[in-house]
């Protein structure tokens, strides 16, 4: 199943795009990682998509590349969602920051940093959000010990 | 410890034991500590249905030097163990703290790399009340079993070092 939409983005960026789908009027494009920033620009600029829903990661090990960085996006004016992924490895976890263009990715990106260790460059305050500093490792990777505890003060007894 | 102290370990003692946890027991002020949904039934004790105004611990005091006992209620995360751990140390004695549903006493079903496994770890506790969330009745009771823990203490006794 094809759409108006992701034609568009398909036609715009072809050397970027590694897969469209769309399920029940859910679209979603999987795109480089380089072309996340200009790709996002152009949602914005272009095609009214003027709120990010939405930004966050997930950790598929022991696949390679092993994080996917997930963006929803909303256009208001036209009532249409659209998701972007981006394949992000673990060798060079680095991914350029959406802050320029929307300032409320500023806090969905420390989480994604925060829970997933994905360094976003641009971010102009890029620390924890959730956990307290001190904490080493990032707790939603799937290789973080299930039962690892790093009390911020000591416990009792 | 108060001016009670002032007639040391004379005859007295014993009654004034009486006297003074009698006075403790009915006039609890307490310090609400509360993190999470548990809030919700610990608010309906106030409230007319349940009352805890005829147990004599109506009065929630919202600073903890004004306080006597401390109710944790809820999840405790360790980001926030050292603000309960001040919040306690700043309270004077004597002070008791009870430990409000299952995520205080044990973490509950957050067994995870963020939740205390229980207020225990950071701070002494004297009542532990189980349920996810308790109902008011057992917050009731849980008292009932804090008055009579303290009616059994001597006012020479320090409890917490």
């Amino acid at each position: 199943m094809t759409s108006y939409l992701l034609e568009t983005i398909r036609s715009k960026f072809p050397d970027d795009i590694l897969e469209t789908h769309a399920f029940r009027g859910d679209e979603t494009v999987l795109l480089k990682k380089e072309a996340l920033l200009k790709a996002a620009a152009f949602l914005k600029d272009d095609l009214g998509f003027d709120f990010l829903m939405d930004l966050t990661a997930a950790d598929y090990l022991p696949r390679e590349p092993r994080f996917e960085l997930v963006c929803h996006f909303y256009s208001s004016k036209h009532n249409y969602r659209l998701r972007l992924k981006c394949p992000v490895g673990a060798d060079d976890p680095k991914v350029d920051s959406l802050t320029p263009l929307w300032a409320g990715a500023n806090w969905f990106e420390r989480e994604a940093y925060d829970m997933y260790g994905i360094k976003f460059e641009g971010h102009p305050d890029l620390r924890r959000i959730l956990m307290y500093d001190g904490f080493e490792g990032h707790p939603l990777r799937k290789d973080y010990p299930l039962k690892q505890r790093q009390p911020r003060i000591p416990h009792r007894g | 410890m108060g001016l009670e102290t002032i007639f040391g370990h004379s005859y007295l003692t014993t009654r004034l034991d009486a006297a003074v946890n009698w006075g403790r027991k009915y006039s609890f002020f307490q310090y609400p500590f509360v993190t999470a949904c548990c809030g919700m039934e610990y608010m309906s004790v106030f409230a007319s249905a349940y009352d805890i105004a005829r147990f004599g611990a109506e009065y929630p005091r919202f600073s903890p030097r004004q306080a006597d006992v401390l109710f944790v209620v809820g999840t405790v995360n360790e980001k926030l163990a050292p603000v309960l751990k001040r919040v306690y140390d700043q309270m004077c004695e004597p002070k008791w703290v009870v430990s409000f549903g299952v995520c205080a006493t044990s973490g509950g079903f957050y067994d995870n790399y963020a939740t205390v496994q229980g207020i225990d770890k950071i701070i002494p506790v004297d009542i532990y009340i189980p349920g996810c969330p308790p109902r008011p009745e057992a917050i009731l009771d849980a008292l009932i079993k804090l008055q009579e823990k303290v009616s059994k203490e001597s006012v020479l006794d320090r409890k917490y070092k």
